[in-house]
């Protein structure tokens, strides 16, 4: 069927802010669609509230809405639009969330909107778990016993026929959130009851624990003519009972035979179709029985997912673009194969090689969260690793995680040969309770001598995964064995080498095996010819010639590289996600291989994050699917020898590489490598502000606790404490006394034993300010001034900012314009910067210069319409900014707010204060004509929901009062109520202001949780001082969130929460695209 | 131990032999199917052929006894790229290696299967041969060349059965194993044994047919004389060309017994209907390669297995090619516009790969009652 032309106006809802669960592989589906769509000839509208995705570019679809996504604004853009149909199946569960919302209340009838992709009934049927038990009845594929509760009786009744241990699954939840495991009966009441209150539809799934079973997962894509393809197979490493997401996977599927495989095959056709998704792609989990090869459907997912997103990458089959194509009505054969061109989307991939995923978790960041994975999705990122054998993909996928790890490192480094009974009860815990560690213990219970057998008791995990372990762990025996004769270069030595290279042993690692460094190594490896090789993924295992370069290395012996000799330009990726460094990163890579590509340059990319779109074949000309480590892209720079290497657009991890790679003659483009390290060595940094007469909050470098502490008096408490080297504030601290010094000495040391600690005074009240300047070496063009709405102390990463700034005195932004133009100049910045200062008393205080793509870029180019990256890559190939006509800032008329998400939700137990330390997972942004307005939006999209009416609670530290007092006054004369602890409410009414008195926690009861608990608060504003406090408030704060209460914990904040409130009194908001601001 | 591989053109690989060891020769292919290397193993069709896997991984899941297409491995040789002497499975009942050593079959894993492959889509399929006992290129390749092509072998005799037999079996299932033939079959059913995969004969029987499998030169008039309902043409390795007699059978059997081929069948019976074959490249071994229905306009992803192809243009106005392969436009089916007959070339059994094609079991049970009405 060709191409459906009764559709004109498709609208895409993307997924909003990278949230757990949810994170760039949804820009990855989005950016496809919108591409394919456009392609075809539709008017492609778009709404996303995330402005560090591609997808929001306004090049990428006809009108882009950066809007919250929610039904409102939904329904305002399609009364606008008026769009023919809606694509929900490519943003994640928000899309498609959202899409059902309006499907529900009649919008869409309304507007006479088509669901493409998923009907309603087909999406709630995958999604209600009663239906979706019926549908897997009615064809006859099992399910685990189960029930759906709705209340504390229903999941008492529930549990007697299903039985313990028992899987707890909230409905209509992302990542499993608010789900678990329970043993026992105190523990299933407190996770249903949890369940619960986290599902949107009040509703748990009380499943029949599989845990220890085999878990696959299939994708699986179905066209208008019932045609359906599966596109992968997944294994899982960890069984049941850690979420997939938090999983190990593997692709394709390891320990299937073709009969047990083709039940599974059988199964996901029976599914979709009885499902009834109409086109595109779909996500089936299921359990296998390993004793008997009893098979249930765990889920399905009605959209394209994060697996989707994995497997695509996996086997070179793009399945969003394929589903946005199907979505208008055509079928797979009549869709052509981009790396094969000859050949068909209408095939399944067959792939020669083996995928290994490792989820990237940031426990590090929240102390007090639970480390034990669950049902409950945990990891913020994930590194995919390709190799020839599983060993070799598991061993690359280590060292891509970037977690210090290149290879199995024991953790038990001084154990003699046998551990002792402490330490073998650690490493069977470690093995028996599934944690992000576990991989390295399974490493040491091999080493240690414990049988397959036993671990596999212990964890679950199939034994052809241990014995590819085990093969490692014995390859490491022999290099250790032959530590004494590694540089005599003999025939045995060279294979035993190669033979640990093609099982996928880093340089580094086997520098450490054999107690050398990994120069030493990797001469070695030169001089003897042990190189890698690059291999293409080409969907179909080579039965077919593959015309995209999508590449990842090898020990074999052929090199399918073919290099060209254009003048090429290689950009490092920022790996996988984490807190502090994610898909603004991203966004700069791909930004920087579209501006290059459109100069002429062949683009050359490298990066290890499935998820992302710069891991997309066709972002540019060619793809190394590889670790960010020295060595890798070594090898890869050896073979595609290009003229220069951008190392400022991935954040930390290639910046990290940049002295290194220099020194090895690569051809570092952009900012030199030593003027990067001129503005993040403290004491170079200090001299370069000297010679520019630039002030900087008193400072000082310790090496010791008592060199902190003399600093500490010196320039007086509170001190910001952070190592030198990090990025997302990981480790920093605001410290207030002595004693806390010292104790975060201990702490900081560990953090960062190589590095020194900083202490810098800490600017109480100021405010910050966020400035993304680029350069060419003589001339500097500012790209965006940010006013941040958190005062000082809250990492840069985590407050919320707006652009235009919002309360600065023009002299004070002359005076940062100023300093930013003489500090780019005297760097010799070429390409993009970024630098933090703060404001106090008048005064501008330089806090930090990163010269480099910031955070900030991507919101800066949507919020000024100025692709700040694409520039940038061009000034760092050559061109002047005058060349490129950039020579003024532009200072938008209206105003756009970046607001922070946090996982707080998913991390019971911690506490959901900011501080220097960074925390949030994604952003939002919000724009329109004012500041309240834009706020409001941003607080919206950030899945704030701001009360119109009602109560508002408030208790503030003492500092703070006076700073409550307007926004009191104008909640109060707006219509709301104001309930306040003891010593607010008093000062509150020394100034007229009227409260209700409610008691504090430890005051008696009822008190003020109590109220929050009843739903009898709207609006919590609560700052505190001081340990004590911070732990006496923090039970209100956990409730609030958990209550889902909008919230504020700095007066800045609250002042803005309340003239954005005042605005939505005034006026419900407007939905306006960004094509209609510049 | 050591192991070469080396192609008569001069290409040669060292790797590590695995299963039996010795010196094999064989047509050099590839499969790219993920799952099923034990059906692979013992499917007839394979007779003189060295199978190169381009999954790399190899044998994880063991061996086990149910999961076989026919009594023993057939192939000549077995390339891979890693071995798997760990296998995880609960059917699990021995190595691949072992299973290769009891049966037999050179094996030679340890090398660079992608390159290979590559070789093999770029100079095509030619003879090769596996060696343990002589690493000498040279040498290896001068045999290689020595070696007789596939091209005009009459390779189905050293694969049919000797007497005619019985076929009391059906599907498997999860739990169950291979269930036992319906007692009441409704069809008798003779199928003429080319080389035939037990799935066939298997799906035959849970489609309701009485099957009696019969030698590959069994005349047609003793076929006849059995007044079968239907008569099928199975798979079995090599060219189509050589097998006169077959060819002389079926022409006998036109028109007077609905007929069904797969594979070799399908070839075997274009060519009695006056067509051509010819040997492709490299061929298609997977379980990937999608075939256009063109009367319902679906698209199957298939199991295949087979070097020689149906040529279209000699194909008369009475034969309709009723699929097609997508990736290369090849014929994939026929059907005779006046007889009951039709075949195809991919493998609607499977084991291994999709049960896509299952149902044309079915159709071919429908011409038979089509062809029972046709004759009251």
């Amino acid at each position: 069927m060709p191409k459906r032309t009764d559709i004109k106006k498709i609208l895409i809802i993307g997924a909003g802010p990278i949230i757990i669960g949810q994170a760039c592989e949804f820009d990855y589906s989005g950016t496809q669609a919108c591409k394919a769509l456009k392609e075809e000839g539709y008017e492609v509208i778009l709404l996303n509230s995330n402005p560090a995705t591609i997808m929001t570019d306004p090049d990428f679809a006809d009108r882009t809405y950066i809007e919250p996504v929610t039904p409102e604004s939904l329904e305002k853009i399609i009364a606008k639009e008026r769009p023919d149909a809606i694509l929900p199946t490519l943003g994640g569960q928000t899309g498609l969330n959202t899409a059902v919302a309006v499907a529900k209340n009649g919008v869409l009838a309304r507007y006479n909107v088509e669901l493409i992709g998923a009907k309603l009934p087909a999406i709630e049927m995958a999604e209600d778990r009663t239906l979706f038990k019926a549908a897997m009845a009615r064809i006859g594929v099992a399910v685990p016993r189960s029930g759906l509760a709705h209340n504390r009786q229903e999941a008492i009744d529930i549990i007697d026929h299903v039985g313990f241990p028992v899987i707890i699954r909230p409905s209509f939840t992302l990542g499993g959130t608010g789900g678990g495991i329970a043993y026992n009966r105190e523990e299933y009441e407190q996770i249903a009851m949890a369940g619960i209150e986290a599902s949107p539809t009040n509703e748990v799934l009380i499943e029949e624990s599989i845990i220890g079973w085999k878990e696959y997962e299939l994708e699986v894509m179905r066209d208008m003519a019932d045609n359906v393809v599966i596109i992968c197979s997944i294994e899982n490493f960890d069984a049941m009972g850690v979420h997939t997401g938090d999983s190990i996977t593997v692709a394709p599927a390891q320990t299937l035979t073709d009969k047990e495989y083709q039940i599974l095959r059988d199964a996901s056709l029976k599914i979709i179709r009885e499902i009834g998704v109409e086109t595109g792609g779909s996500n089936i989990q299921f359990g296998v029985n390993p004793k008997d090869g009893r098979l249930v459907v765990i889920e399905m997912n009605p959209r394209v997912s994060r697996s989707s997103a994995l497997a695509s990458k996996a086997t070179g089959f793009p399945i969003a673009k394929i589903a946005a194509k199907l979505s208008v009505g055509y079928t797979l054969d009549e869709i052509p194969n981009d790396i094969t061109q000859e050949t068909l989307a209408s095939f399944e991939p067959t792939i020669d090689y083996v995928v290994t995923k490792i989820p990237r978790f940031t426990f590090e960041k929240f102390p007090q969260a639970n480390a034990t994975l669950t049902t409950q999705m945990k990891s913020v990122g994930e590194a995919m690793a390709i190799g020839r054998t599983f060993k070799e993909s598991f061993q690359k996928a280590l060292r891509s995680m970037e977690i210090g790890s290149c290879g199995f490192e024991s953790r038990f480094p001084d154990a003699a040969e046998k551990l002792d009974p402490e330490q073998q009860a650690q490493l069977r815990e470690k093995l028996s309770v599934p944690n992000c560690e576990r991989l390295w213990y399974i490493g040491d219970a091999l080493r240690f001598g414990m049988s397959i057998e036993e671990i596999y008791r212990f964890t679950g995990i199939d034994p052809w995964f241990l014995d590819n372990v085990r093969q490692i762990i014995d390859m490491e025996g022999r290099l250790i064995a032959v530590r004494d004769d590694v540089s005599s270069g003999s025939a045995e030595m060279v294979t035993l080498l190669r033979e640990a290279k093609a099982y996928g042993f880093s340089d580094m690692r086997l520098a450490m095996l054999w107690a050398t460094d990994e120069g030493t190594v990797r001469k070695l490896r030169h001089t003897t010819g042990v190189r890698p090789v690059y291999k293409r993924v080409d969907t179909c295992g080579a039965e077919f010639a593959a015309h995209t370069p999508y590449l990842y290395s090898t020990y074999e012996s052929e090199c399918e590289a073919e290099p060209t000799d254009r003048r090429k330009i290689m950009i490092l990726g920022g790996g996988p996600n984490r807190i502090g460094q994610g898909i603004e990163f991203d966004y700069c890579c791909v930004h920087g291989a579209f501006a290059l590509a459109e100069d002429g340059f062949e683009t050359i990319m490298v990066n290890c994050n499935p998820e992302t779109v710069s891991t997309d074949y066709d972002t540019s000309d060619r793809l190394y699917f590889e670790p960010l480590t020295f060595e890798d892209v070594l090898e890869i720079v050896a073979v595609e020898k290009p003229v220069g290497v951008i190392v400022q657009f991935g954040g930390q991890t290639p910046l990290k590489l940049a002295v290194a790679l220099e020194k090895a003659g690569v051809p570092i483009i952009g900012t030199p490598p030593d003027a990067i390290d001129r503005a993040e060595d403290r004491e170079r940094f200090q001299a370069l502000l000297h010679t520019l007469d630039l002030k900087q909050p008193e400072n000082g470098i310790a090496h010791s606790t008592l060199e902190a502490e003399a600093i500490a008096e010196r320039i007086g408490y509170p001190v910001v404490v952070r190592p030198s080297y990090v990025l997302g504030g990981r480790a920093m601290e605001i410290v207030y006394s002595s004693e806390r010094l010292r104790h975060y000495m201990q702490f900081a040391v560990k953090a960062s034993p190589e590095h020194p600690v900083l202490i810098d005074k800490f600017l109480d009240a100021a405010i910050e300010v966020d400035v993304d300047a680029l350069a060419d070496g003589t001339a500097v063009v500012i790209g965006g001034v940010m006013e941040h709405i958190e005062e000082a102390g809250i990492h840069s990463g985590d407050s919320a900012c707006s652009l235009p700034p919002y309360s600065l005195s023009p002299a004070n932004l002359a005076e940062i314009r100023r300093q930013t133009c003489a500090l780019a100049l005297e760097i010799g910045v070429i390409g993009l910067m970024n630098i933090q200062f703060a404001v106090k008393d008048d005064t501008v205080f330089l806090i930090e210069v990163n010269p480099r793509a910031s955070r900030t870029a991507p919101f800066v180019s949507k919020a000024t319409g100025r692709p700040l990256a694409k520039i940038a890559a061009r000034l760092m190939a050559g061109k002047t900014l005058a060349e490129l006509g950039i020579c003024t800032e532009i200072i938008p008329e209206h105003v756009s707010i970046k607001e922070s998400v946090f996982p707080f939700v998913k991390f019971p137990g911690v506490d959901t204060l900011l501080g220097p330390e960074m925390k949030s997972t994604g952003e939002v942004m919000g724009i329109d004509v004012d500041f309240a307005k834009a706020f409001a939006k941003a607080q919206r999209g950030a899945g704030v929901k701001l009360p119109l009416a009602g109560k508002v609670f408030i208790s503030v530290k003492e500092a703070d009062k006076p700073g409550v007092l307007d926004p009191a006054r104008k909640l109060v004369a707006a219509g709301f109520e104001i309930v306040a602890t003891s010593g607010t409410h008093n000062y509150l009414l020394e100034h007229g202001i009227a409260s209700q008195l409610i008691n504090k926690v430890m005051e008696g009861r009822p008190h003020c949780v109590d109220a929050l608990k009843n739903n009898d608060i709207d609006l919590v504003f609560n700052t505190t001082f001081g340990e004590q406090s911070i732990q006496d408030s923090y039970t209100i704060r956990r409730t609030t969130l958990m209550a889902d209460i909008a919230y504020y914990t700095t007066v800045a904040g609250i002042r803005a929460a309340v003239d954005a409130i005042l605005a939505l009194q005034r006026e419900s908001l407007d939905v306006k695209p960004l094509q209609e601001y510049y | 131990m050591r192991a070469a591989l080396a192609l008569a053109d001069g290409k040669v690989f060292f790797g590590k032999a695995f299963g039996a060891t010795g010196e094999v020769t064989g047509e050099v292919v590839f499969n790219t199917s993920m799952t099923g290397y034990q059906e692979i193993l013992t499917d007839p069709s394979y007779t003189g052929e060295i199978v190169t896997m381009t999954c790399p991984q190899i044998g994880n899941c063991g061996i086990n006894l149910e999961d076989v297409e026919s009594a023993r491995p057939h192939l000549s040789g077995f390339v891979i790229k890693e071995n798997c002497n760990f296998p995880s499975n609960w059917r699990s009942e021995m190595t691949l290696d072992a299973y290769l050593k009891e049966n037999n079959v050179v094996g030679i894993e340890g090398i660079d299967t992608r390159t290979l492959v590559r070789h093999i889509r770029d100079k095509g399929a030619q003879i090769g041969v596996i060696s343990t006992l002589d690493l000498d290129a040279d040498s290896l390749v001068a045999k290689a060349r020595q070696a007789p092509s596939i091209v005009g072998l009459d390779l189905v005799r050293t694969v049919t059965c000797a007497q005619p037999y019985v076929w009391t079996e059906g599907v498997w299932t999860l739990g169950e194993g291979y269930a036992p033939a319906p007692v009441t079959s409704r069809f008798k059913v003779v199928a003429y044994d080319f080389g035939i995969k037990r799935n066939i004969l298997r799906n035959l029987a849970s489609s309701g047919c009485a099957v009696t499998v019969v030698p590959a030169t069994m005349p047609a008039a003793e076929v006849l004389a059995m007044q079968p309902d239907g008569v099928f043409l199975s798979n079995g390795p090599g060219d189509p060309a050589p097998i006169r007699y077959a060819q002389e059978t079926i022409r006998q059997l036109l028109g007077k017994v609905p007929i069904f081929g797969i594979c070799l069948g399908h070839q075997l019976l274009s060519i009695a209907l006056g067509g051509s074959t010819y040997k492709l490249k490299f061929g298609h071994r997977g379980g990937n390669q999608p075939v256009l229905d063109k009367a319902t306009g679906r698209v199957e992803i298939t199991a295949q297995n087979h070097g020689f192809a149906v040529d279209p243009a000699t194909l008369g106005s009475d034969i309709e090619i009723s699929h097609i392969n997508l990736n290369d436009q090849t014929v994939e089916g026929i059907a005779h516009k006046k007889y009951p007959a039709f075949s195809v070339q991919y493998h609607p059994e499977a084991s291994p790969g999709p049960h896509d094609a299952h149902h044309l079991f079915a159709r071919f049970t429908d011409l038979i009652k089509q062809h029972q009405r046709s004759l009251r």
